[in-house]
């Protein structure tokens, strides 16, 4: 077992990467990710680890180093936030495409305008449909296992798909938290050395990024569809084989006092360390609340979120992203969708909250679920707007 | 193939090698310099290689997926940098070898890129694969205008060619109202150990430079005239032809700049009149006497200023 420490995540996060022997990072400084890039830099600097640094000019040139780096075989590593990942976006759906295995971390920050570098989930939703694994973080120990898990389940040969690591920018990023870190023993034991389904070598000349004629175009998209689909199983056999190692035992959909639960709050990231305290609070009042905590945003466990919710007679969804005209929220208009097709499903209530890190209490999240059930709001409500 | 009864079996040329690294068969126009320039540039490094193409002409071409012209290993992502996923293909390699995950053998990195993935969209990674020093061959074939996507104007686009978005009228009598960016000293001025422009009407000259760009302890920025009969709108059996007039009249003179050190690839002799490479071509048909005068008179005083920085003697003989 792993020595624990108390260390920031940030740190931890650089830290889990480089146990996993990563053979190459890129990345563009971009607040609230700094601290961990550079202490994957000083790691290199100093020759406690063997990788080449990148330090790119942009974050679009950051993702396409990336490209490059996995295609000829290196395991590699990025991280980056919202206006970051806003210029990279286009190489971000078409690594996805091309079935590179990298991971990054994403310190999920508000897009700009106006700039923002405060957390919200704004900057993941914009890249949602890229096709990547994406897993959203609680806290430290969860970012520094989900590192290596994701290595470990995006460069399974069946999976070959990038992933990204969300982590709640400043609010679990620069926190100091007691981490429990992997030997690198533990690491060896779990995560195989990379090898990749194809590599550019010119013992075996591959062409990679050939382009999809209308003909073929939707054939492409489907089997991209397909394997996302298809890495479930992967991502659960690495979560099972985490616990085994650790005695952590992770799942895509995580439950807190639902058997019961007239009422769910759902969210993802560090919303739901603040749910679970105000599900305890509700609770003592003899409110039946759970918590649903989505770890595994795609692929969308559907099934696992549907057994769950359906027993529920409400459901509150804590969406952190405004989506400007729309119907509803991102995180609300899937389990909405999901739930359509049930014969008896919750009343679904959308409340977007913490944007631009607008501070989100127990008491905040209380406050929803009372409005949510008291109130008849129809598609969705801000918390916290001042008059 | 239609109509050879006769197969006439050519000699080939002393050091100039028989293998092929992108197939016939691709979907290139008739009389296309680019495809041939990217032809000798492959020769001239050899099998072991790994070539980073930004989206183009030459990606659109050859790589309708499921086939593909190329016999080296290959990979487009997107347009605007073919300069970094080259730098990731470098410092891939170099770690890989380093920790003894693949063999130690020299893998010449190869990044390729049209003039709008180099001078315009793709500046920006260029120049930062430049800075940071990764030993990549970046080859920009030059066709002066969005090509694929149909005779648009791009920085690269000289003074007085009409496009389509730089067309000739009234307003613009010119067609494009700015001079060609610079790229080839923009390049040098990274520092970088090697940077040539070449064009493959001269492919001797073409392939030298692309062996010591090779040979290069760093960065090197090769800038290729491709003749484009489609967008110049001449006959494709003339491509050869206009690539060595832009060179005899001065338009794209051949020059490296090694170390520091520029040089003149070819001899100082007296320029042809600009008139003689615009004669022919559509996208100069518009020009009158004055802008052609005009013109002249840039390309002398930009020879001129090449002369000096290889520091060689001016030509007397009168130039126009």
């Amino acid at each position: 077992m792993g020595r624990k420490v108390g260390i920031e995540v940030s740190i931890a996060a650089a830290d889990a990467a480089a146990l996993c022997d990563v053979d190459v990072v890129a990345a563009y400084p971009i607040t609230p990710q700094t601290h961990v890039v550079e202490h994957l830099a000083e790691l290199v600097a100093s020759g406690h680890l063997d990788a080449e640094f990148v330090p790119v000019e942009s974050e679009h040139s950051a993702m396409s180093v990336c490209c490059g780096s996995v295609a000829v075989g290196a395991r590699t590593f990025t991280a980056t936030a919202a206006q970051g990942l806003a210029l990279m976006a286009e190489i971000v759906y078409i690594a996805g495409s091309m079935r590179l295995p990298l991971v990054m971390f994403l310190s999920n920050r508000a897009l700009s305008g106006p700039l923002s570098i405060w957390n919200d989930h704004s900057d993941a939703m914009m890249v949602r449909d890229c096709g990547w694994i994406q897993v959203f973080c609680e806290d430290g120990q969860e970012v520094f296992d989900a590192i290596i898990h994701a290595f470990r389940v995006g460069e399974d040969p069946q999976v070959s798909l990038p992933v990204m690591v969300n982590v709640d920018g400043f609010v679990l990023t620069h926190v100091i938290e007691p981490i429990e870190y992997w030997t690198k023993e533990m690491v060896q034991k779990y995560l195989p050395p990379f090898q990749p389904v194809s590599r550019l070598t010119p013992e075996k000349p591959v062409s990679m990024g050939a382009f999809g004629m209308p003909e073929i175009y939707l054939e492409q998209k489907m089997a991209h569809n397909v394997a996302l689909l298809n890495s479930r199983p992967i991502i659960e056999k690495g979560w099972t084989e985490l616990a085994e190692l650790t005695g952590r035992k992770y799942s895509a959909v995580e439950t807190y006092k639902v058997d019961d639960a007239e009422t769910i709050i759902l969210g993802m990231g560090t919303i739901c360390s603040t749910s679970s305290l105000a599900v305890d609070k509700m609770r003592a009042e003899g409110k039946k609340v759970g918590l649903v905590k989505l770890r595994l945003w795609r692929p969308l466990p559907s099934d696992d979120l549907r057994r769950v919710l359906a027993k529920a007679k409400d459901v509150v969804v804590l969406d952190r992203a405004i989506c400007p005209g729309g119907g509803n929220a991102p995180v609300t208009s899937e389990i909405r969708a999901i739930m359509y097709t049930e014969p008896e499903r919750p009343r679904i209530h959308c409340m977007i909250a913490g944007i631009g890190q607008r501070d989100v209490t127990p008491d905040d999240v209380c406050a929803m679920v009372d409005m949510a059930l008291s109130q008849s709001i129809k598609d969705y409500h801000i918390y916290g707007v001042r008059g | 193939m239609a109509g050879a009864s006769e197969k006439k079996i050519l000699k080939p040329l002393k050091n100039f090698p028989m293998e092929e690294y992108i197939n016939s068969g691709h979907r290139a126009c008739q009389g296309c310099a680019e495809v041939l320039a990217v032809r000798h540039v492959l020769k001239a490094i050899g099998p072991d290689m790994i070539l980073a193409m930004a989206t183009g002409c030459m990606e659109i071409i050859s790589s309708p997926y499921p086939l593909t012209s190329w016999n080296v290993p290959w990979i487009h992502v997107a347009f605007e940098n073919a300069a970094a996923v080259a730098s990731g293909v470098e410092s891939g390699l170099k770690a890989l070898r380093r920790k003894g995950r693949i063999p130690d053998k020299e893998i010449t990195v190869l990044a390729m890129g049209g003039d709008g993935g180099t001078t315009d969209i793709g500046f920006q990674a260029l120049s930062g694969m430049m800075e940071r020093g990764q030993k990549v061959i970046y080859v920009c074939v030059d066709n002066e205008a969005y090509m694929n996507t149909g005779i648009q104007r791009s920085s690269s686009t000289p003074f007085g060619a009409s496009t389509t978005t730089s067309p000739a009228g009234k307003v613009h009598p010119a067609g494009q109202m700015t001079w060609k960016k610079d790229m080839t000293a923009i390049a040098a001025a990274h520092g970088i150990p090697y940077t040539a422009t070449a064009c493959p009407s001269f492919y001797t000259d073409l392939i030298k430079k692309v062996q010591k760009a090779k040979e290069a302890n760093g960065p090197a920025y090769l800038h290729i005239l491709s003749v484009c009969p489609t967008g110049w709108r001449i006959p494709p059996e003339k491509a050869i032809q206009y690539g060595q007039l832009a060179v005899d009249t001065g338009v794209f003179p051949l020059y490296e700049v090694e170390n520091g050190v520029w040089k003149l690839s070819r001899k100082a002799k007296a320029l042809k009149p600009v008139t003689d490479y615009f004669k022919g071509q559509g996208r100069y048909r518009h020009l009158d006497e004055k802008l052609t005068a005009f013109i002249q008179e840039k390309v002398n005083e930009r020879w001129e200023r090449l002369l000096k920085l290889c520091g060689v003697e001016l030509q007397t003989e009168d130039q126009a």
